[in-house]
Protein backbone atom coordinates (compact mmCIF):
# COMPACT_ATOMS: atom_id res chain seq x y z
CA UNK A 1 0.00 0.00 0.00
CA UNK A 2 2.78 2.37 0.97
CA UNK A 3 4.75 1.72 -2.20
CA UNK A 4 1.52 2.09 -4.14
CA UNK A 5 0.97 5.60 -2.84
CA UNK A 6 4.65 6.38 -3.30
CA UNK A 7 4.66 5.44 -6.97
CA UNK A 8 1.15 6.71 -7.69
CA UNK A 9 2.48 9.85 -9.47
CA UNK A 10 4.19 7.64 -12.02
CA UNK A 11 0.96 5.75 -12.62
CA UNK A 12 -0.85 9.08 -12.97
CA UNK A 13 1.68 10.19 -15.58
CA UNK A 14 1.18 6.93 -17.48
CA UNK A 15 -2.59 7.38 -17.35
CA UNK A 16 -2.26 10.98 -18.57
CA UNK A 17 -0.11 9.73 -21.43
CA UNK A 18 -2.67 7.11 -22.44
CA UNK A 19 -5.55 9.59 -22.16
CA UNK A 20 -3.75 12.33 -24.13
CA UNK A 21 -3.00 9.91 -26.94
CA UNK A 22 -6.43 8.25 -26.98
CA UNK A 23 -8.34 11.54 -26.90
CA UNK A 24 -6.13 12.88 -29.74
CA UNK A 25 -4.95 15.81 -27.67
CA UNK A 26 -1.58 15.25 -29.30
CA UNK A 27 -0.79 13.63 -32.61
CA UNK A 28 -0.58 9.86 -32.18
CA UNK A 29 2.57 10.06 -34.31
CA UNK A 30 4.30 12.18 -31.71
CA UNK A 31 2.91 10.21 -28.80
CA UNK A 32 1.52 6.75 -29.51
CA UNK A 33 -0.74 5.42 -26.75
CA UNK A 34 1.06 3.57 -23.97
CA UNK A 35 -0.90 0.39 -24.64
CA UNK A 36 0.32 0.39 -28.26
CA UNK A 37 3.86 0.86 -27.02
CA UNK A 38 3.50 -2.13 -24.70
CA UNK A 39 2.07 -4.13 -27.60
CA UNK A 40 5.04 -3.42 -29.82
CA UNK A 41 7.40 -4.14 -26.93
CA UNK A 42 5.94 -7.67 -26.70
CA UNK A 43 6.28 -7.92 -30.48
CA UNK A 44 9.95 -6.87 -30.32
CA UNK A 45 10.65 -9.44 -27.62
CA UNK A 46 8.88 -12.16 -29.56
CA UNK A 47 10.83 -11.74 -32.79
CA UNK A 48 14.06 -11.56 -30.79
CA UNK A 49 15.16 -8.20 -32.13
CA UNK A 50 15.25 -6.52 -28.74
CA UNK A 51 17.17 -9.41 -27.21
CA UNK A 52 19.85 -9.57 -29.93
CA UNK A 53 20.47 -5.84 -29.95
CA UNK A 54 20.20 -5.59 -26.19
CA UNK A 55 22.78 -8.31 -25.60
CA UNK A 56 25.16 -6.60 -28.04
CA UNK A 57 24.77 -3.33 -26.12
CA UNK A 58 25.13 -4.88 -22.69
CA UNK A 59 28.24 -6.75 -23.78
CA UNK A 60 29.88 -3.50 -24.89
CA UNK A 61 28.91 -1.68 -21.72
CA UNK A 62 30.07 -4.53 -19.47
CA UNK A 63 33.50 -4.94 -21.09
CA UNK A 64 34.16 -1.21 -21.24
CA UNK A 65 33.05 -0.68 -17.67
CA UNK A 66 35.05 -3.65 -16.34
CA UNK A 67 38.22 -2.35 -18.00
CA UNK A 68 37.54 1.14 -16.65
CA UNK A 69 37.07 -0.15 -13.10
CA UNK A 70 40.28 -2.22 -13.08
CA UNK A 71 42.55 0.36 -14.74
CA UNK A 72 40.90 3.33 -13.05
CA UNK A 73 41.14 1.86 -9.55
CA UNK A 74 44.79 0.88 -10.06
CA UNK A 75 45.62 4.36 -11.32
CA UNK A 76 43.80 6.07 -8.47
CA UNK A 77 45.42 3.99 -5.73
CA UNK A 78 48.83 4.47 -7.37
CA UNK A 79 48.31 8.23 -7.42
CA UNK A 80 47.46 8.21 -3.73
CA UNK A 81 50.32 5.88 -2.82
CA UNK A 82 53.28 7.21 -4.83
CA UNK A 83 53.88 10.93 -4.80
CA UNK A 84 55.64 11.05 -8.22
CA UNK A 85 52.68 9.33 -9.86
CA UNK A 86 50.42 11.95 -8.34
CA UNK A 87 52.54 14.89 -9.49
CA UNK A 88 52.73 13.56 -13.03
CA UNK A 89 49.21 12.26 -13.48
CA UNK A 90 47.03 14.74 -11.60
CA UNK A 91 47.37 17.57 -14.18
CA UNK A 92 46.37 15.12 -16.90
CA UNK A 93 43.38 13.94 -14.87
CA UNK A 94 42.45 17.57 -14.25
CA UNK A 95 42.51 18.34 -17.97
CA UNK A 96 40.70 15.24 -19.16
CA UNK A 97 38.08 15.05 -16.42
CA UNK A 98 35.93 17.97 -17.67
CA UNK A 99 36.31 16.86 -21.30
CA UNK A 100 32.87 15.84 -22.53
CA UNK A 101 33.66 12.24 -23.39
CA UNK A 102 31.03 12.17 -26.10
CA UNK A 103 33.46 14.33 -28.12
CA UNK A 104 35.58 11.20 -28.45
CA UNK A 105 32.92 9.28 -30.40
CA UNK A 106 34.24 10.22 -33.88
CA UNK A 107 37.84 9.52 -32.84
CA UNK A 108 37.13 6.06 -31.49
CA UNK A 109 35.41 5.37 -34.80
CA UNK A 110 38.48 6.59 -36.70
CA UNK A 111 40.66 4.30 -34.61
CA UNK A 112 38.58 1.15 -34.29
CA UNK A 113 35.80 1.32 -36.86
CA UNK A 114 32.04 0.95 -36.52
CA UNK A 115 31.88 -2.23 -34.45
CA UNK A 116 32.24 -3.27 -30.82
CA UNK A 117 35.81 -2.00 -30.43
CA UNK A 118 35.05 1.68 -30.77
CA UNK A 119 32.18 1.55 -28.27
CA UNK A 120 34.20 -0.41 -25.74
CA UNK A 121 37.10 2.03 -26.05
CA UNK A 122 34.76 4.98 -25.64
CA UNK A 123 33.10 3.55 -22.54
CA UNK A 124 36.48 2.60 -21.09
CA UNK A 125 37.89 6.10 -21.62
CA UNK A 126 34.74 7.82 -20.43
CA UNK A 127 34.24 5.76 -17.28
CA UNK A 128 37.84 5.50 -16.14
CA UNK A 129 38.32 8.95 -14.60
CA UNK A 130 35.38 8.91 -12.16
CA UNK A 131 36.72 5.57 -10.85
CA UNK A 132 40.25 6.97 -10.64
CA UNK A 133 39.12 10.01 -8.70
CA UNK A 134 37.01 7.89 -6.37
CA UNK A 135 39.90 5.53 -5.67
CA UNK A 136 42.31 8.44 -5.23
CA UNK A 137 40.13 10.34 -2.76
CA UNK A 138 39.30 7.15 -0.90
CA UNK A 139 42.87 5.91 -0.62
CA UNK A 140 44.11 9.33 0.42
CA UNK A 141 41.47 9.59 3.08
CA UNK A 142 42.47 6.36 4.84
CA UNK A 143 42.94 7.09 8.49
CA UNK A 144 46.47 7.88 9.51
CA UNK A 145 46.02 5.95 12.76
CA UNK A 146 45.19 2.76 10.88
CA UNK A 147 48.21 3.18 8.63
CA UNK A 148 50.45 3.83 11.62
CA UNK A 149 49.23 0.87 13.60
CA UNK A 150 49.55 -1.45 10.62
CA UNK A 151 53.09 -0.20 10.11
CA UNK A 152 53.99 -0.61 13.77
CA UNK A 153 52.70 -4.17 13.66
CA UNK A 154 55.21 -4.81 10.92
CA UNK A 155 53.01 -4.88 7.83
CA UNK A 156 54.90 -4.60 4.56
CA UNK A 157 54.01 -1.79 2.17
CA UNK A 158 52.14 -4.12 -0.15
CA UNK A 159 50.28 -5.74 2.70
CA UNK A 160 49.26 -2.32 4.03
CA UNK A 161 47.95 -1.39 0.62
CA UNK A 162 45.83 -4.51 0.51
CA UNK A 163 44.64 -4.66 4.12
CA UNK A 164 44.33 -1.00 5.12
CA UNK A 165 44.28 1.37 2.19
CA UNK A 166 42.01 -0.59 -0.16
CA UNK A 167 39.28 -1.31 2.41
CA UNK A 168 39.17 2.29 3.55
CA UNK A 169 39.12 3.48 -0.04
CA UNK A 170 36.13 1.20 -0.74
CA UNK A 171 33.19 3.57 -0.10
CA UNK A 172 34.55 6.37 -2.29
CA UNK A 173 35.70 3.88 -4.91
CA UNK A 174 32.28 2.25 -5.06
CA UNK A 175 30.70 5.69 -5.36
CA UNK A 176 32.97 6.50 -8.29
CA UNK A 177 31.99 3.23 -9.94
CA UNK A 178 28.33 4.19 -9.54
CA UNK A 179 28.98 7.41 -11.48
CA UNK A 180 30.83 5.36 -14.08
CA UNK A 181 27.89 2.95 -14.37
CA UNK A 182 25.51 5.78 -15.20
CA UNK A 183 28.04 7.26 -17.63
CA UNK A 184 28.48 3.93 -19.39
CA UNK A 185 24.80 3.84 -20.33
CA UNK A 186 24.89 7.44 -21.57
CA UNK A 187 27.99 6.86 -23.69
CA UNK A 188 26.69 3.54 -24.98
CA UNK A 189 23.39 4.93 -26.17
CA UNK A 190 24.82 8.13 -27.64
CA UNK A 191 27.59 6.34 -29.52
CA UNK A 192 25.13 3.77 -30.86
CA UNK A 193 22.71 6.48 -31.91
CA UNK A 194 25.45 8.17 -33.91
CA UNK A 195 27.23 5.21 -35.51
CA UNK A 196 26.39 1.54 -35.09
CA UNK A 197 25.16 -1.55 -36.87
CA UNK A 198 23.47 -3.11 -33.87
CA UNK A 199 22.58 -2.32 -30.30
CA UNK A 200 19.88 -0.36 -28.49
CA UNK A 201 20.87 2.98 -29.99
CA UNK A 202 20.92 1.54 -33.49
CA UNK A 203 17.50 -0.04 -32.96
CA UNK A 204 16.05 3.25 -31.71
CA UNK A 205 17.50 5.11 -34.68
CA UNK A 206 16.33 2.65 -37.32
CA UNK A 207 12.83 2.28 -35.85
CA UNK A 208 12.52 6.06 -35.72
CA UNK A 209 13.69 6.35 -39.32
CA UNK A 210 11.06 3.78 -40.37
CA UNK A 211 8.38 5.77 -38.64
CA UNK A 212 7.39 2.94 -36.29
CA UNK A 213 7.29 5.26 -33.34
CA UNK A 214 5.47 2.96 -30.94
CA UNK A 215 8.31 0.45 -31.25
CA UNK A 216 10.85 3.26 -30.87
CA UNK A 217 9.17 4.36 -27.64
CA UNK A 218 9.27 0.75 -26.45
CA UNK A 219 13.05 0.53 -26.92
CA UNK A 220 13.65 3.97 -25.38
CA UNK A 221 11.68 2.99 -22.30
CA UNK A 222 13.50 -0.36 -22.11
CA UNK A 223 16.90 1.37 -22.11
CA UNK A 224 15.73 3.88 -19.52
CA UNK A 225 14.42 1.09 -17.32
CA UNK A 226 17.63 -0.95 -17.67
CA UNK A 227 19.72 2.06 -16.62
CA UNK A 228 17.50 2.58 -13.61
CA UNK A 229 17.50 -1.13 -12.69
CA UNK A 230 21.29 -1.36 -13.03
CA UNK A 231 21.71 1.55 -10.65
CA UNK A 232 19.35 0.06 -8.06
CA UNK A 233 20.97 -3.37 -8.32
CA UNK A 234 24.39 -1.80 -7.89
CA UNK A 235 23.22 0.11 -4.82
CA UNK A 236 21.88 -3.09 -3.26
CA UNK A 237 25.16 -4.89 -3.95
CA UNK A 238 27.33 -2.11 -2.52
CA UNK A 239 25.21 -1.90 0.58
CA UNK A 240 25.91 -5.57 1.12
CA UNK A 241 29.62 -5.19 0.33
CA UNK A 242 29.94 -2.33 2.81
CA UNK A 243 27.89 -3.97 5.53
CA UNK A 244 31.01 -4.34 7.69
CA UNK A 245 31.28 -0.56 7.80
CA UNK A 246 27.80 0.22 9.00
CA UNK A 247 27.50 -2.61 11.52
CA UNK A 248 30.17 -1.29 13.81
CA UNK B 1 46.21 47.51 14.71
CA UNK B 2 48.93 45.46 16.26
CA UNK B 3 47.37 42.28 15.01
CA UNK B 4 47.28 43.49 11.45
CA UNK B 5 50.89 44.55 11.66
CA UNK B 6 51.93 41.06 12.69
CA UNK B 7 49.98 39.35 9.92
CA UNK B 8 51.41 41.53 7.15
CA UNK B 9 54.86 40.89 8.51
CA UNK B 10 54.23 37.18 8.49
CA UNK B 11 52.94 37.29 4.94
CA UNK B 12 55.99 39.13 3.69
CA UNK B 13 58.22 36.66 5.41
CA UNK B 14 56.55 33.55 4.09
CA UNK B 15 55.99 34.67 0.53
CA UNK B 16 59.35 33.56 -0.93
CA UNK B 17 59.11 30.30 0.98
CA UNK B 18 55.66 29.73 -0.47
CA UNK B 19 56.87 30.46 -4.00
CA UNK B 20 59.79 28.10 -3.56
CA UNK B 21 57.35 25.40 -2.51
CA UNK B 22 54.82 25.99 -5.29
CA UNK B 23 57.14 26.67 -8.22
CA UNK B 24 58.57 23.14 -8.64
CA UNK B 25 55.07 21.76 -8.33
CA UNK B 26 53.85 24.10 -11.04
CA UNK B 27 56.76 23.13 -13.25
CA UNK B 28 56.05 19.42 -12.72
CA UNK B 29 52.41 19.98 -13.67
CA UNK B 30 53.33 21.84 -16.85
CA UNK B 31 55.90 19.17 -17.57
CA UNK B 32 53.43 16.29 -17.81
CA UNK B 33 51.07 18.24 -20.05
CA UNK B 34 53.97 19.30 -22.28
CA UNK B 35 55.22 15.71 -22.33
CA UNK B 36 51.82 14.47 -23.45
CA UNK B 37 51.64 17.00 -26.29
CA UNK B 38 55.24 16.24 -27.33
CA UNK B 39 54.50 12.51 -27.31
CA UNK B 40 51.45 13.15 -29.51
CA UNK B 41 53.52 15.16 -32.00
CA UNK B 42 56.36 12.62 -32.08
CA UNK B 43 54.03 9.62 -32.37
CA UNK B 44 52.11 11.28 -35.19
CA UNK B 45 55.27 12.16 -37.10
CA UNK B 46 57.01 8.83 -36.48
CA UNK B 47 54.93 7.02 -39.08
CA UNK B 48 53.50 4.41 -36.67
CA UNK B 49 50.08 5.93 -37.27
CA UNK B 50 48.78 7.34 -40.51
CA UNK B 51 47.90 11.06 -40.44
CA UNK B 52 44.29 9.92 -40.68
CA UNK B 53 44.51 7.95 -37.44
CA UNK B 54 46.49 10.59 -35.56
CA UNK B 55 47.16 13.96 -37.15
CA UNK B 56 50.13 15.80 -35.59
CA UNK B 57 49.32 18.24 -32.80
CA UNK B 58 50.83 21.11 -34.81
CA UNK B 59 48.43 20.42 -37.70
CA UNK B 60 45.51 20.46 -35.28
CA UNK B 61 46.64 23.77 -33.77
CA UNK B 62 47.04 25.20 -37.26
CA UNK B 63 43.55 24.09 -38.17
CA UNK B 64 42.09 25.70 -35.03
CA UNK B 65 44.04 28.88 -35.84
CA UNK B 66 42.65 28.95 -39.39
CA UNK B 67 39.10 28.31 -38.17
CA UNK B 68 39.55 31.15 -35.72
CA UNK B 69 40.81 33.49 -38.44
CA UNK B 70 37.96 32.53 -40.75
CA UNK B 71 35.44 33.10 -37.97
CA UNK B 72 33.83 29.63 -38.07
CA UNK B 73 35.33 28.71 -34.73
CA UNK B 74 33.71 31.66 -32.96
CA UNK B 75 30.26 31.01 -34.43
CA UNK B 76 30.39 27.34 -33.44
CA UNK B 77 31.82 28.11 -30.03
CA UNK B 78 29.24 30.82 -29.34
CA UNK B 79 26.35 28.57 -30.39
CA UNK B 80 27.47 25.63 -28.27
CA UNK B 81 28.15 27.90 -25.32
CA UNK B 82 24.77 29.59 -25.74
CA UNK B 83 22.90 26.27 -25.80
CA UNK B 84 24.77 24.80 -22.85
CA UNK B 85 24.45 27.96 -20.75
CA UNK B 86 20.78 28.48 -21.62
CA UNK B 87 20.08 24.90 -20.55
CA UNK B 88 22.15 25.41 -17.42
CA UNK B 89 20.30 28.62 -16.53
CA UNK B 90 16.94 26.84 -16.88
CA UNK B 91 18.26 23.99 -14.71
CA UNK B 92 19.37 26.43 -12.01
CA UNK B 93 16.03 28.26 -11.86
CA UNK B 94 13.71 25.29 -12.31
CA UNK B 95 15.86 22.83 -10.38
CA UNK B 96 16.20 25.02 -7.30
CA UNK B 97 12.49 25.91 -7.50
CA UNK B 98 11.41 22.26 -7.70
CA UNK B 99 13.88 21.25 -5.00
CA UNK B 100 12.65 24.01 -2.71
CA UNK B 101 9.03 23.13 -3.37
CA UNK B 102 9.78 19.48 -2.60
CA UNK B 103 11.24 20.32 0.77
CA UNK B 104 8.51 22.82 1.69
CA UNK B 105 5.31 21.15 0.55
CA UNK B 106 4.17 17.60 1.10
CA UNK B 107 2.18 17.53 -2.11
CA UNK B 108 5.14 18.58 -4.27
CA UNK B 109 7.27 16.04 -2.50
CA UNK B 110 4.73 13.27 -3.09
CA UNK B 111 4.50 14.12 -6.79
CA UNK B 112 8.16 14.74 -7.64
CA UNK B 113 9.90 12.24 -5.37
CA UNK B 114 9.23 9.08 -7.45
CA UNK B 115 9.88 11.01 -10.67
CA UNK B 116 13.27 12.16 -9.43
CA UNK B 117 14.26 8.83 -7.93
CA UNK B 118 13.37 6.98 -11.13
CA UNK B 119 14.51 9.71 -13.51
CA UNK B 120 17.89 10.50 -11.95
CA UNK B 121 19.66 7.21 -12.69
CA UNK B 122 18.03 6.77 -16.11
CA UNK B 123 20.13 7.25 -19.26
CA UNK B 124 17.93 10.12 -20.41
CA UNK B 125 19.94 10.59 -23.58
CA UNK B 126 17.90 7.65 -24.96
CA UNK B 127 14.97 10.07 -25.17
CA UNK B 128 16.85 12.17 -27.71
CA UNK B 129 14.94 10.75 -30.73
CA UNK B 130 11.67 11.41 -28.93
CA UNK B 131 12.69 15.01 -28.26
CA UNK B 132 13.64 15.40 -31.93
CA UNK B 133 10.27 13.98 -32.90
CA UNK B 134 8.51 16.56 -30.76
CA UNK B 135 10.59 19.67 -31.09
CA UNK B 136 12.57 19.34 -34.32
CA UNK B 137 16.31 19.63 -34.72
CA UNK B 138 16.94 23.26 -33.81
CA UNK B 139 18.02 25.07 -30.66
CA UNK B 140 14.83 24.30 -28.77
CA UNK B 141 15.27 20.53 -28.87
CA UNK B 142 19.00 20.70 -28.07
CA UNK B 143 18.39 22.93 -25.06
CA UNK B 144 15.45 20.80 -23.91
CA UNK B 145 17.53 17.63 -24.05
CA UNK B 146 20.30 19.27 -22.03
CA UNK B 147 17.77 20.46 -19.44
CA UNK B 148 16.24 16.99 -19.11
CA UNK B 149 19.67 15.56 -18.34
CA UNK B 150 21.17 18.28 -16.17
CA UNK B 151 18.22 19.23 -13.97
CA UNK B 152 18.20 16.11 -11.79
CA UNK B 153 21.49 16.78 -9.97
CA UNK B 154 20.27 20.31 -9.18
CA UNK B 155 16.96 19.11 -7.75
CA UNK B 156 18.61 16.37 -5.70
CA UNK B 157 21.29 18.71 -4.35
CA UNK B 158 18.71 21.36 -3.41
CA UNK B 159 16.57 18.85 -1.53
CA UNK B 160 19.57 17.42 0.33
CA UNK B 161 20.94 20.88 1.04
CA UNK B 162 17.70 22.21 2.49
CA UNK B 163 17.23 19.06 4.55
CA UNK B 164 20.64 19.61 6.09
CA UNK B 165 20.00 23.18 7.24
CA UNK B 166 20.41 23.38 10.99
CA UNK B 167 17.17 23.57 12.93
CA UNK B 168 18.62 26.19 15.28
CA UNK B 169 19.09 28.62 12.38
CA UNK B 170 15.46 28.32 11.33
CA UNK B 171 14.17 28.52 14.88
CA UNK B 172 16.12 31.63 15.70
CA UNK B 173 15.12 33.35 12.45
CA UNK B 174 11.47 32.56 13.19
CA UNK B 175 11.92 33.74 16.72
CA UNK B 176 13.21 37.08 15.46
CA UNK B 177 10.08 37.47 13.37
CA UNK B 178 11.22 36.49 9.91
CA UNK B 179 8.42 35.84 7.45
CA UNK B 180 8.40 32.56 5.49
CA UNK B 181 9.70 34.45 2.44
CA UNK B 182 12.57 36.07 4.31
CA UNK B 183 13.32 32.77 5.98
CA UNK B 184 13.70 31.08 2.61
CA UNK B 185 15.72 33.81 0.97
CA UNK B 186 17.94 34.87 3.81
CA UNK B 187 18.40 31.73 5.86
CA UNK B 188 17.46 28.47 4.19
CA UNK B 189 18.82 28.98 0.68
CA UNK B 190 22.13 30.55 1.76
CA UNK B 191 22.65 27.79 4.32
CA UNK B 192 21.96 25.18 1.64
CA UNK B 193 24.18 26.94 -0.89
CA UNK B 194 27.26 24.70 -0.54
CA UNK B 195 25.20 21.62 -1.46
CA UNK B 196 23.36 23.45 -4.22
CA UNK B 197 26.66 24.65 -5.68
CA UNK B 198 27.93 21.07 -5.70
CA UNK B 199 24.84 20.08 -7.67
CA UNK B 200 25.44 22.95 -10.10
CA UNK B 201 29.04 21.88 -10.51
CA UNK B 202 27.77 18.48 -11.65
CA UNK B 203 25.04 19.98 -13.83
CA UNK B 204 27.17 22.37 -15.89
CA UNK B 205 29.53 19.78 -17.46
CA UNK B 206 26.53 17.52 -17.95
CA UNK B 207 24.71 20.27 -19.86
CA UNK B 208 27.79 20.68 -22.06
CA UNK B 209 28.11 16.92 -22.70
CA UNK B 210 24.48 16.57 -23.71
CA UNK B 211 24.58 19.71 -25.86
CA UNK B 212 27.56 18.29 -27.74
CA UNK B 213 25.89 14.89 -28.23
CA UNK B 214 22.69 16.56 -29.43
CA UNK B 215 24.65 18.70 -31.86
CA UNK B 216 26.52 15.66 -33.12
CA UNK B 217 23.30 13.83 -33.78
CA UNK B 218 21.28 16.69 -35.24
CA UNK B 219 24.08 18.36 -37.19
CA UNK B 220 24.13 22.05 -38.07
CA UNK B 221 26.35 24.66 -36.46
CA UNK B 222 27.97 24.22 -33.09
CA UNK B 223 31.17 22.45 -32.00
CA UNK B 224 29.54 19.01 -32.02
CA UNK B 225 27.97 19.54 -35.44
CA UNK B 226 31.24 20.82 -36.91
CA UNK B 227 33.00 17.74 -35.59
CA UNK B 228 30.49 15.39 -37.17
CA UNK B 229 30.79 17.24 -40.49
CA UNK B 230 34.57 16.84 -40.34
CA UNK B 231 34.12 13.16 -39.50
CA UNK B 232 31.79 12.58 -42.47
CA UNK B 233 34.40 14.05 -44.81
CA UNK B 234 37.07 11.82 -43.21
CA UNK B 235 38.82 14.99 -42.07
CA UNK B 236 40.47 13.70 -38.93
CA UNK B 237 42.37 16.92 -38.30
CA UNK B 238 38.98 18.59 -37.99
CA UNK B 239 37.80 15.89 -35.59
CA UNK B 240 40.83 16.31 -33.34
CA UNK B 241 40.49 20.09 -33.52
CA UNK B 242 36.92 19.65 -32.28
CA UNK B 243 38.10 17.55 -29.35
CA UNK B 244 40.70 20.13 -28.36
CA UNK B 245 38.14 22.93 -28.62
CA UNK B 246 35.52 21.07 -26.61
CA UNK B 247 38.12 20.06 -24.01
CA UNK B 248 39.20 23.70 -23.64
CA UNK B 249 35.60 24.84 -23.31
CA UNK B 250 34.85 22.16 -20.71
CA UNK B 251 37.96 23.03 -18.73
CA UNK B 252 37.12 26.74 -18.80
CA UNK B 253 33.54 26.11 -17.64
CA UNK B 254 34.60 23.84 -14.78
CA UNK B 255 37.24 26.34 -13.64
CA UNK B 256 34.74 29.20 -13.86
CA UNK B 257 32.28 27.27 -11.72
CA UNK B 258 34.82 26.62 -8.98
CA UNK B 259 35.78 30.31 -9.08
CA UNK B 260 32.13 31.31 -8.70
CA UNK B 261 31.80 28.87 -5.83
CA UNK B 262 34.75 30.43 -4.06
CA UNK B 263 33.25 33.89 -4.56
CA UNK B 264 29.74 32.99 -3.46
CA UNK B 265 30.86 30.95 -0.49
CA UNK B 266 33.62 33.28 0.70
CA UNK B 267 31.66 33.66 3.94
CA UNK B 268 31.36 29.91 4.47
CA UNK B 269 33.77 27.94 6.68
CA UNK B 270 34.71 25.75 3.70
CA UNK B 271 36.55 28.78 2.21
CA UNK B 272 38.94 28.80 5.17
CA UNK B 273 39.79 25.12 4.97
CA UNK B 274 43.37 24.57 3.83
CA UNK B 275 43.29 23.89 0.11
CA UNK B 276 44.72 20.53 -0.79
CA UNK B 277 47.28 21.00 -3.53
Amino acid sequence: MRTLIRYLPLALLAAAWEAAARLHLVSSLALPPLTDVIGSWIELIRDGELLVNGLASLYRAAVGLALAVVVGALLGVMMAWFRPANTLLSPLVEIFYPLPKSALIPVTVIWLGFGDGSKILLIFLGCMLPVTIGAFNGARGSEQVLVWSARSMGASRLRMLWDVVLPSAMPELLNGIRTALALSFILLVSSELIVAQKGFGYLIGSLGANGSYDAMYAVVLTVAFLGFAADRLYLALTRRALAWRYDT
Amino acid sequence: MAVRHVTTRARIKTWPAKAARILPLLLARCFSVAALLAAWEILARSGIFTPFQLPPFSAVVLRIWNDGAAGDLWINLALTLYRALAAFAICVLAGVAVGTAMSRSGLARWFFDPIVSVGFPMPKIAFLPVVILWLGVYDLSKITMAVIDAIFPVIAATVIGIQGVERELIWSARNMGASERDLLRQVVLPAALPQIMTGLQVALPLALIVTVVAEMLMGGYGLGGAMMTASRFANSTGVFAGIVEIAALGYALVKAMSLIRRRLLAWHPEAHAPSTV
